[in-house]
């Protein structure tokens, strides 16, 4: 009568200490209930932390919830629009070529990788992990693309992307085995990838044949143009009509639709709102792009690599808002033994994540050696990682898994991009600009790190 | 997720006896040197609440993640309607028709009360998540359980009370058509008002036909809501029988010493004294 079948699958992903932890805050909690569960009491005058838009009728209603929510600490992609706002004026008052045409765009630019960077760093980051490898992993892939369509080997293009997409992509789903399968934690797997992946990346390059000094110059075309070509100024136009228009219409139909239904919408004015921000700013983008801001020869349009974040960012979003695989990455963040209950497979999930998060990486490697028009073995992917995790953070991803969006990578890697233009314009030097990221940065953390204290006690 | 069967469902051994919806034999578990449960018989029958009672530590919630495929047992045998299974993973049991809530819970503080009633079983649309008529079907569903006191459906369940977080898992268990419903502690973090409002709900399960497995070490709810008794000892299923053979003084004996020195019904012998030797 004995059974087979003793092996738990997936147990290994069992945290047994933290139910119980759980279930004493449970306990804690319940001294406080009577009160809250008593009727006539609305539970949004008991701290209330819920996104405005649910917990409110009127646009009025929603202004105050959102006041609350921020002041409660659980404030969205806010502060990071307020913090974005105070340094531009900050260095437009010291520097008034910052706000010209041809820096934004450059700033822009420049930001490209850390928000890529940021985007893959956010899987890992709303798995409660850490990704330290992706600026090495990011090297691999640049030099990969880079040495395959250089001479002697002179592959097209679109098989050198596809091969150092592939090769990071690999990379990542390696150390997303490594540290599910074998239980080993993400921060010491992505830490020897960090020092390993450099190795590999300097190696490839000495082995290609197609380097010269640590070095790969890009000489097709179109790896160049990625960054530093540009659209034609009325390709920008109908690029920017396409995807406000698409985002408009989905959000009124999608509002209507849930409206009508009697589901919880944000009221009208709200959602009026949101599509008015996203409109500006596609039309203040445009506008830059398309003013000549050559100093020889004409220079205007919308850079190739504007459409390419937007591409990541709207797939990404797209893959964690609306599909089952992003709701089970949300769901291991917030709870893993409620993921496993629920019968989740964390094991694929998570490996998952850590490819995609090297897949992103790889991306922003092009980005990186298309700006340069070459590679380096000399990329400084420690640096860029820290970045990369600064991006997410500051855009107001959570360190501690489970609260994040792709969105707030773009904002926060926006944020680190003007810093170091900024004070790049100023002449300050490498000492002030590491200084002062690391100030923002830790000024993100700490934002975190309270309103995460204010969650808690939310509950009780 | 569980079949359309009537709940009602039984299967008829060849003596003429009703199989039990439920039934485990010599059942045992251990966790390295931890012998959390050591040869546990127990029967659960479909339509009545079965309570199970025993201190703290005695093994209640392991037994309960043997049957909801957490832990799958290491040594005994689960019977489902007369027949043995093997549930390895909390899928297995919900193919079953097992719904369990967990003494923590297991809610995602992150996710919304929505998000959280259909974790694991999201309803897609075209390939994604239809979150309209999850919506609709988890409104309801409370609005059923006059669970009324949230303000939104789609607020995080971080910012839920523990007595609402608790209507949300029993809740998740309701959403679902089930033939057993297990509850760990429900009760054990509530005031007065929501212990009612479950215990109310406990028995509005059992009268739907379902089978019910209520843990609870409140004597109150024990004998407010239960048919039957089962009580653990050290990981020794001490004393099992209808609620009626049972009296407060009998229970505190077997949960504290795992024997009694009165007996009320020969139905309660069932294991009595096992654990003493
Ligand atoms: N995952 C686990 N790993 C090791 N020991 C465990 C685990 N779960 C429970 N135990 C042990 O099994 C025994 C019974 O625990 P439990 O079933 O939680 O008691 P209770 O009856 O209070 O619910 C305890 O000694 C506990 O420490
Ligand atoms: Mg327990």
């Amino acid at each position: 009568m004995s059974q087979h079948d003793v092996e738990v699958p997936g147990n290994a992903d069992d945290t047994s200490p933290a139910p119980q932890v759980r279930a004493e805050a449970l306990d804690s909690a319940g001294v406080h209930d009577q009160h809250a569960a008593a009727p006539g009491r609305t539970p949004l005058d008991a701290a209330v932390v819920a996104a405005p838009e649910v917990v409110s009728n009127s646009f009025g209603e929603y202004v105050r919830a959102w006041a609350k929510r921020v002041r409660s600490g659980e404030s969205g992609v806010l502060p990071v629009l307020g913090g974005l706002v105070a340094i531009i004026v900050i260095f437009q008052v010291q520097e008034p070529v910052f706000l010209s045409a041809g820096n934004l765009i450059n700033l822009l630019v420049q930001g490209a990788v850390f928000m890529l960077l940021g985007m893959g760093e956010v899987f890992a980051l709303l798995l409660g992990e850490i990704d330290l490898s992706i600026g090495y992993v990011a090297g691999v892939g640049a030099v990969i693309v880079a040495a395959v369509v250089a001479y002697p080997h002179s592959w097209p293009w679109w098989a050198g992307i596809a091969a150092g997409l592939a090769a990071t992509t690999a990379i990542g789903a390696l150390q997303g085995a490594l540290i599910t399968r074998l239980h080993l934690p993400s921060f010491v797997v992505t830490l020897a990838g960090l020092l390993g992946w450099e190795g590999v990346m300097i190696f490839i390059v000495d082995s290609s044949g197609s380097g010269s000094g640590g070095t790969i110059r890009i000489s097709n075309n179109i790896l160049n143009d990625v960054v530093n070509g540009n659209m034609s100024p009325i390709a920008g136009w109908i690029l920017m009509a396409l995807v406000v228009g698409l985002f408009a219409s989905f959000t009124v139909f999608r509002d209507s639709r849930r409206r009508a239904g009697g589901l919880v919408t944000p009221p009208v004015g709200a959602m009026l709102l949101k599509i008015i921000i996203v409109a500006a700013a596609g039309i203040v983008l445009v506008v830059l792009a398309n003013t000549n801001r050559g100093v020889l020869v004409p220079l205007r349009g919308v850079p190739w690599v504007v459409p390419l974040l937007l591409g990541v960012l709207g797939l990404w979003s797209f893959l964690l808002g609306r599909t089952r695989y992003g709701r089970y990455v949300y769901a291991i963040g917030g709870n893993p033994e409620a993921a496993r209950r629920a019968g989740v497979n964390l094991t694929r999930i998570r490996t998952v994540a850590f490819a995609l998060s090297g897949l992103t990486a790889g991306l922003a490697g092009i980005v990186y050696e298309s700006r340069l028009g070459s590679i380096s073995i000399n990329i400084d992917g420690g640096t860029l990682v820290l970045y990369a995790v600064a991006a997410a953070v500051i855009g107001g991803t959570s360190l501690f898994g489970g609260r994040g969006k792709p969105l707030h990578a773009v904002l926060g890697g926006l944020v680190i991009a003007v810093i170091y233009n900024g004070l790049g314009l100023l002449g300050v030097g490498a000492a002030t600009e590491y200084i002062a990221t690391a100030l923002v940065l830790l000024a993100a953390v700490t934002v975190d790190a309270v309103a995460r204290r204010g969650r808690t006690l939310g509950t009780s | 997720m569980s079949s359309g069967q009537p709940l009602s469902e039984t299967v008829v051994l060849a003596e003429g006896n009703v199989e039990p919806l439920l039934r485990l034999r010599g059942v045992g578990k251990s966790f390295g040197p931890v012998q959390a449960l050591t040869d546990v018989d127990l029967t659960v029958p479909l339509g009545q609440v079965t309570a199970l009672a025993g201190d703290n530590g005695a093994g209640k919630s392991v037994l309960i993640k043997t049957v909801a495929g957490i832990h799958p047992p290491d040594a005994g045998q689960i019977y489902w309607q007369g027949n043995p299974v093997h549930i390895r993973s909390p899928r297995d049991a919900a193919a079953l028709g097992i719904e369990t809530v967990y003494q923590d819970l297991a809610l995602c503080d992150n996710l919304d009360i929505v998000q959280n009633m259909f974790l694991g079983r999201e309803r897609l649309r075209r390939g994604l998540l239809d979150e309209d008529s999850m919506e609709k079907a988890a409104k309801d569903t409370l609005l059923s359980l006059s669970v009324t006191t949230v303000r939104s459906i789609r607020q995080p369940v971080a910012s839920l009370s523990g007595g609402q977080r608790q209507a949300v898992a029993v809740a998740k268990a309701a959403l679902w058509t089930s033939k057993l419903v297990i509850m760990d502690e429900p009760t054990a973090a509530l005031g007065v008002a929501a212990t009612g409002m479950v215990l109310d709900l406990v028995r509005h399960l059992a009268a739907q036909g379902v089978a019910v497995l209520v843990i609870s070490h409140n004597l109150n709810d024990v004998f407010a809501v239960a048919d039957r008794l089962a009580i653990l000892h050290l990981g020794h299923m001490v004393a099992e029988g209808p609620a009626s053979d049972f009296d407060r003084q009998i229970v505190v004996d077997f949960m504290t010493t795992g024997r009694s020195s009165r007996r009320s019904g020969d139905g309660l012998v069932d294991g009595v004294g096992r654990s003493g030797g």
